[in-house]
């Protein structure tokens, strides 16, 4: 940096970095991408377009394609093929593998090692790299903002404005930091840190907004965690949230198959180490918060931004919309969550399907049996979470438990693949949307960390982790 | 797609704050691989109950050739980027959503379909939410919004989608027409 040049933000970085042409006052900018994930529910109508006007793919070695939303779960006999909830989904996932084959995209399908949830399989094969714009037709895109990239979710129409021309049109969105100061007490996770950052700030609170994740707290988190928490950027309405990548970003690319090798790499390293934000870089909002604070979460309501400590009573609520969502999860103000019978668990999704989202589960589960009439589904990340897992022996600590084990996809986060709860049924969640119906017709969504979710399944109704963490998983 | 043009109808007011796009249309509909007839789905679960039948929510006997214009509480469209979500919207009848605030996501998929997205302000949108049925006029072209009885406002929207849906300019051609810029791009970045 020049010293007359002014400090940048992170994100100032990558946007500058990207600017094929810049925004005027008619016009916006044109943004180039570096990575286009995609998967089967919001693609087709996309590239129909591209047929409707002859139009190629420009870069397809910059797409990646894989199916996770309305894939099946259940485990299923190649002579048989999967068992889709529907036709669509069957013709959805057919239709993503025929427009790949004919534009050249690398499809990780039924048949890929490295099939997984999209924002899963990104960063595991290190396609998601520091410093990169990564766009998916998918609000959680903000996952890979966890390695310093600019990741955000878009449309299907802009999902066809990126096959065709590998950029956006794009306003450059107002920036917010979240500083998140001191030690996170043992038992709180990442995702606990993302609820009470998404409580703090409000449901709308990121909207127009790019957030950086900064603070002794989110450094101290590992890749996983980081990306948990990016994740969520979206339930507080910001469409990105990152990062800076640092020595444990680096370690946990190096090697991977689509990470820069020998001499590259350490070309690489050195160019990403510059992505930070400057002293004195100037954010349109701050906002701190000390994880020294914080407790597990839990949700009571039907937004994301609902959540309290376990230890909390549920809160009076004033305004309607806020009293509705009370009735509809059938909680009282006053009361505790702890202790609310629940009838199903779930862990998984692009939040919390992860390897350590697992042992963390499983450190619950071991030696331990879910209650009578809780049907507990974890479902892993990918292909390559479930056979780290299963090399680890967590399958059978889940199993031993009662547990079942999963294929992997997204599953019961969006319950499109008949994967679902039952109405007035309440759920135990690690995904990120507690909408009303999210996960079936009817069905109350609580959301929380594996941990917490795994101590629900134990006990049956809603619990406080740390006191069912004694038992060490070796 | 067709130019928008200045229209007069009634307000329908959906009060709920929070408005998410899985209210919009569930999620079990978007296994389609059309963006056409998803108009069936738009408020699904709110119109009809796990049997099938319809509810008593409004919206189940809604006229939209007099209700056009859809306001919504605080935040509508959070959650999901599913373009579905405005699809629904526009086939069902609606051709604009006011609101004191809408989703990033759903408010630039809404402008690139033809629903008009309008953040009014506070005062404004808490008229119309006590008011339902309310006659609005939009005028696009002017960024006004007249409500009979009703306070007017003007509203803000990104110059280039106004210009899109006052035209029926297609930003893709716009993108397509910047190759050499692109490729001048790509020639920096090795």
């Amino acid at each position: 940096m020049s010293p007359d040049a002014p400090p940048r933000s992170l994100f100032d970085k990558i946007w500058d970095a990207h600017l094929v042409e810049t925004e005027a006052p008619q016009t916006p900018g044109v943004v180039y991408i570096d990575l286009h994930l995609v998967h089967e529910v919001t693609s087709p109508q996309a590239f129909a377009e591209l047929e409707a006007r002859d139009l190629a793919v420009r870069r397809p070695d910059r797409t990646l394609a894989t199916i996770d939303h309305a894939t099946p779960t259940l485990a299923f006999d190649p002579a048989d093929g999967p068992a889709y909830a529907s036709d669509a989904a069957r013709k959805q996932v057919e239709t993503l593998g025929e427009n790949c084959r004919r534009h050249g995209i690398t499809l990780h399908g039924w048949d890929s090692p490295h099939r997984g949830v999209v924002h899963v399989i990104g960063p595991e094969l290190g396609a998601t790299q520091p410093g990169m714009t990564i766009v998916c037709g998918d609000s959680h895109t903000a996952t890979h903002g966890a390695f310093g990239a600019l990741a955000f979710g878009i449309g299907t129409t802009e999902v066809g404005h990126v096959l065709a021309t590998q950029c956006l049109l794009q306003r450059k969105p107002r920036s917010m930091r979240v500083t998140v100061d001191g030690e996170a007490p043992d038992g709180v996770s990442a995702k606990d840190i993302i609820l009470a950052i998404i409580a703090e700030i409000g449901v709308d609170g990121g909207t127009g907004c790019v957030i950086e994740y900064a603070g002794e707290a989110i450094e101290a988190l590992d890749m996983e965690g980081r990306m948990t928490v990016c994740n969520m950027s979206i339930e507080a309405g910001a469409r990105a949230g990152m990062i800076a990548p640092d020595e444990k970003t680096f370690a946990w690319l190096e090697g991977r198959q689509h990470a820069p090798q020998g001499e590259a790499w350490e070309a690489a390293k050195q160019s990403w180490s510059q992505l930070f934000s400057d002293p004195g870089a100037k954010f349109d909002r701050e906002v701190r918060l000390n994880a020294a604070d914080l407790a597990p979460m839990v949700t009571w309501g039907t937004a994301p931004d609902t959540g309290i400590a376990i230890t909390a009573p549920v809160p009076q609520e004033t305004t309607a919309s806020r009293k509705k969502a009370l009735d509809y999860m059938q909680l009282k103000p006053g009361e505790a969550v702890t202790g609310a019978r629940v009838d199903q668990v779930f862990i998984g999704s692009c939040t919390n399907s992860r390897i350590s989202d697992l042992r963390d589960a499983a450190r619950i589960m071991q030696g331990r049996r879910v209650a009578d009439g809780v049907r507990a589904l974890i479902v892993p990340g990918s292909v390559a979470v479930q056979k780290q897992a299963e090399a680890e022996g967590l399958d059978q600590v889940f199993r031993q438990a009662g547990a079942q084990w999963r294929e992997p996809g997204c599953s019961m986060c969006i319950a499109m693949n008949g994967d679902r709860g039952e109405p007035g049924e309440l759920v135990v969640s690690t995904s990120n949307r507690n909408f009303e119906g999210r996960q079936g017709p009817g069905v109350r969504t609580i959301l929380a960390s594996p941990a917490t979710a795994a101590a629900a399944a134990i006990a049956g109704a809603v619990a406080d982790p740390r006191q069912l963490a004694e038992v060490e998983y070796v | 797609m067709s130019e928008f043009e200045n229209f007069q109808s009634r307000a329908f007011v959906l009060p709920q704050e929070d408005i998410d796009t899985d209210q919009i249309i569930p999620a079990r509909f978007l296994t389609t691989t059309s963006r056409a007839g998803l108009g069936a789905f738009a408020f699904h679960d709110w119109r009809f109950d796990r049997q099938g039948q319809p509810t008593a929510h409004p919206l189940v006997s809604l006229d939209t050739s007099s209700f056009q214009i859809l306001v919504g509480g605080r935040n509508f469209g959070c959650g999901s980027s599913r373009e579905h979500a405005p699809w629904a919207l526009l086939d069902f009848g609606f051709k604009a959503v006011i609101s004191s605030e809408i989703a990033d996501i759903f408010r630039s998929n809404a402008a690139r379909n033809g629903l008009l997205p309008i953040v009014a302000p506070a005062e404004a949108h808490a008229w119309l939410l006590h008011n339902p049925g309310a006659a609005v006029t939009i005028d696009l072209a002017g960024q006004s919004v007249q409500v009979e009885g009703g306070p007017s406002f003007s509203f803000d929207i990104e110059p280039f989608a106004r210009h899109c849906l006052l035209e029926g300019t297609d930003p893709l051609g716009f993108l397509l027409a910047r190759r050499a810029a692109i490729q001048a791009h790509e020639a920096r970045m090795t």
